[in-house]
């Protein structure tokens, strides 16, 4: 790492956390952008690895299953050098009935310098900032933010697009109970883009403060810079909220032929991980359109940039 | 004759109104005069106000079976420093008060702690499973003082209209938690923009409103099988939280329905805006609701529509709140701060009549468990409540009676606390600063 991104971060008054973008400014975003693009660079050496986080310990705690979130912070962390603790709830003594913060006061006592949460239900991450004195990264919590995903959306639009100054973002899918869904509809707005979210009427929440709400696919499509569809859990048809998979697909798949009302060449994204032939159409995901490896390859540099503005910041 | 114990130059108020200062003779449990007279002991109360002792209608006091999160020893002891001299409690403990011995073994508890009176509630069905009636009678004989399947909903509403029907007959009022399971679904706060934006399932108004307008329509029917006989009260909607809940029992109201509804502190003080912080402590049910919604609870609580406040006291343990929002459990732990907490927000923050405030905290009350009301006068049963109009003073959970030692008040700074509790002419429960032994 250039000395030059460290003068830059002690110019910048940064959040100690991340837990949605509420205390976010665009300009700490673009700037964790710039960071993120840095660490792309250093994605693309030989050796892809940096000093910058070296003496550091990062706690990865998941009280909810994901691998792919993890392993994509895991790896960020170790790039820049810091070390690695995993924690998760589903094989430790969270399943032996230990609270939330037990288990945190727990790992504190060892020495962490920034905690990465993942949980089931939304808020937990906030009543650990109130436990920890430490930064805090949320990881998703419940159905309320998954910040770092929207970033690596964000970023990864921005690769493709260039501006997201008046670009219509088509959301798809189970809105209502989508973390992804509503830190897009948080940060693309703020960074100039107009977002539209779409899916079944019983999906959908009543309202979200500057994202446009529709049922009708094709208004959501129509002309969209880019189209993102998320993961269907087939959950939602047991708790009766959806008659059936052939009835989302008749109404909110994404196919070749409905990404056609979108402008020609608006990439399509995906959270992962995919059902595929429920949200998508068959082969989209691997199409010329499709942003979704990118967007994992992306995941790991804004993940580092994350730790880097959160720790290194703190530092200083 | 001698009293026992002399209060002197004592503001007197109560339903009624203000009653000017007076020298208040206790003896023999009784208010013996309000001119002086000679005293074992004499409390000198300028500038503190005597009133009746609150009575509560609705809080959990968690015995038998959940003594972890409160016991009676505690949760009486609180409601004392609350200035309650009467307490309602519910059965939805472990396992539901549902018979009468359990009903006799509370009565008997509470008789030897000394602190506020219980008066039971009993479940309405068996287990309060809402499938087979309790045995009303009997419960009654034993002391219960209304039937309740709280805790939970009454879904059925064929075993509701025979409960409301056959506890009538036998002059028992039944409280329900009116939320429609249903729409309620897992929700833990109010659902509205908030609720969508945190990501939050939400508990939407229209389950409380389409539960109490199904309620009042079996009253209405039950009623129509009681030709001539007309109860004072047969249902009582517990904690209305919302507007249309309201409107619904105005209009019930004014058609002559013997329907009673209370209103929590909470509902009155806080609104959905506090889950904003994401934390456990403000999870009740019903939900904290709009400030519209507390806004027209205000107006009702004023007009009387509102018949009483009734606390829902539900204490849980620290590590229960400390769980995540849709894991811990619903409940906020209030009987010892109510008073004061709607004396300084409604009385001094927004000018509600001194009176009115008293009348729902004790006559309001007293009408839904078929209490006698209380006078501040010669003869009258000496269960009062003393409390300090002035001092201010915030809001320590640390020092809580009840187990629940933290609160969605914590650090509000509060005027009208209590400072001393008698039961039947016994100081229950006095502040050290007054130096009056119990």
């Amino acid at each position: 790492m250039g000395a030059g991104v460290i003068a830059m971060e002690q110019s910048t008054e940064k959040p100690k956390h991340l837990l949605d973008f509420q205390g976010w400014s665009r300009a700490q975003v673009e700037s964790l952008f710039e960071t993120a693009r840095m660490m792309q660079e250093v994605l693309e050496r030989p050796v892809k690895k940096v000093p910058a986080l070296t003496g550091f310990t990062v706690a990865t705690v998941f009280f909810e299953s994901s691998t792919r979130t993890r392993l994509s912070f895991e790896l960020a962390a170790r790039r820049m050098s810091a070390d690695v603790l995993s924690f998760s709830g589903a094989t430790s003594s969270m399943a032996k009935g230990e609270s939330y913060k037990d288990t945190l006061l727990t790992l504190d006592a060892m020495g962490i310098d920034a905690y990465v949460i993942r949980v089931d239900a939304a808020g937990v991450p906030h009543q650990a900032v109130k436990w920890l004195g430490k930064p805090v990264i949320n990881a998703g919590d419940g159905w309320r933010a998954h910040p770092t995903q929207a970033l690596l959306d964000a970023f990864s639009l921005l690769e493709r697009l260039g501006t997201l100054e008046g670009k219509k973002i088509a959301i798809v899918g189970d809105i209502l109970h989508s973390r992804v869904a509503r830190s897009n509809a948080e940060l693309l707005p703020m960074l100039g883009a107009d977002v539209w979210l779409c899916g079944p009427a019983t999906l959908l929440p009543g309202e979200l403060p500057k994202a446009r709400l529709t049922t009708d696919l094709r208004e959501a499509l129509q002309d969209a810079d880019a189209v993102m569809a998320l993961r269907l859990q087939k959950e939602r048809m047991d708790k009766g909220l959806l008659p059936s998979e052939p009835e989302y697909i008749a109404g909110y798949q994404i196919t070749r032929e409905r990404l056609g009302w979108a402008r020609p060449d608006a990439p399509l994204l995906h959270p992962g991980p995919m059902n595929r032939d429920l949200e998508l159409e068959g082969t989209l995901a691997e199409s010329e359109r499709s942003l979704v490896e990118r967007q994992v390859a992306n995941g790991q540099a804004v993940r580092m940039a994350v730790l880097y503005h959160l720790l290194v910041g703190r530092r200083g | 004759m001698k009293g026992e114990l002399l209060i002197k130059n004592v503001r007197l108020l109560d339903s009624r109104g203000e009653h000017g200062k007076a020298d208040v003779l206790i003896g023999e449990g009784k208010i013996l005069g309000l001119e002086g007279g000679d005293a074992e002991r004499v409390l000198e109360a300028d500038g503190l106000v005597l009133t009746p002792g609150l009575c509560d209608p609705h809080a959990h006091l968690r015995e038998p079976g959940q003594e972890v999160k409160e016991e009676l020893a505690t949760g009486l002891l609180a409601a004392l420093r609350g200035g309650y001299t009467d307490v309602a409690s519910m059965p939805n403990t472990t396992p539901p008060v549902d018979t009468p011995e359990a009903v006799m073994a509370l009565v008997e508890k509470a008789r030897n702690l000394g602190y506020a009176r219980l008066y039971p509630a009993a479940a309405l069905t068996q287990g309060q499973e809402g499938k087979l009636l309790t045995e009303a009678r009997l419960l009654k004989e034993a002391g219960a003082i209304m039937l309740t399947d709280d805790g939970r909903t009454n879904e059925d509403a064929g075993v509701l209209a025979l409960g409301l029907s056959y506890a009538a007959s036998w002059g028992l009022v039944v409280s329900v938690h009116a939320e429609d399971a249903g729409l309620r679904r897992g929700g833990v706060m109010n659902e509205g923009p908030l609720s969508y934006r945190l990501g939050l399932p939400g508990n939407p108004a229209a389950a409380e409103a389409a539960r109490i307008a199904r309620d009042l329509e079996i009253v209405r029917y039950v009623m129509s099988r009681r030709e001539g006989q007309q109860p004072s009260t047969l249902l009582h909607v517990q904690h209305l939280s919302t507007r249309r809940g309201l409107e619904l029992i105005r209009q019930a109201k004014a058609e002559g329905l013997p329907v009673t509804t209370e209103v929590g502190p909470h509902h009155l003080t806080l609104t959905d805006a506090a889950l904003e912080s994401l934390d456990p402590v403000y999870k009740v049910a019903p939900p904290l609701r709009t400030q519209g919604d507390a806004e027209a609870l205000m107006a009702g609580l004023l007009e009387g529509t509102i018949d009483c406040i009734g606390t829902d006291h539900a204490p849980h343990t620290l590590a229960e709140k400390e769980q995540d929002l849709l894991r811990a459990p619903f409940g906020i732990a209030n009987i010892e701060v109510a008073w004061p907490l709607l004396y300084t927000e409604l009385v001094l923050g927004r000018g509600f009549p001194l009176p009115t405030l008293l009348e729902r905290f004790t006559d309001g009350a007293r009408r839904v468990l078929s209490l006698p009301p209380v006078r501040l006068e010669a003869g009258a049963e000496a269960s009062l409540m003393l409390f300090d109009p002035h001092s201010e003073r915030a809001v320590n959970p640390a020092e809580f009676a009840s187990k629940a030692k933290f609160s969605p008040w914590a650090g509000w700074k509060l005027q009208g606390w209590p400072v001393m509790t008698l039961v039947e002419g016994r100081v229950a429960w006095a502040h050290e600063r007054l130096g009056v032994g119990t």
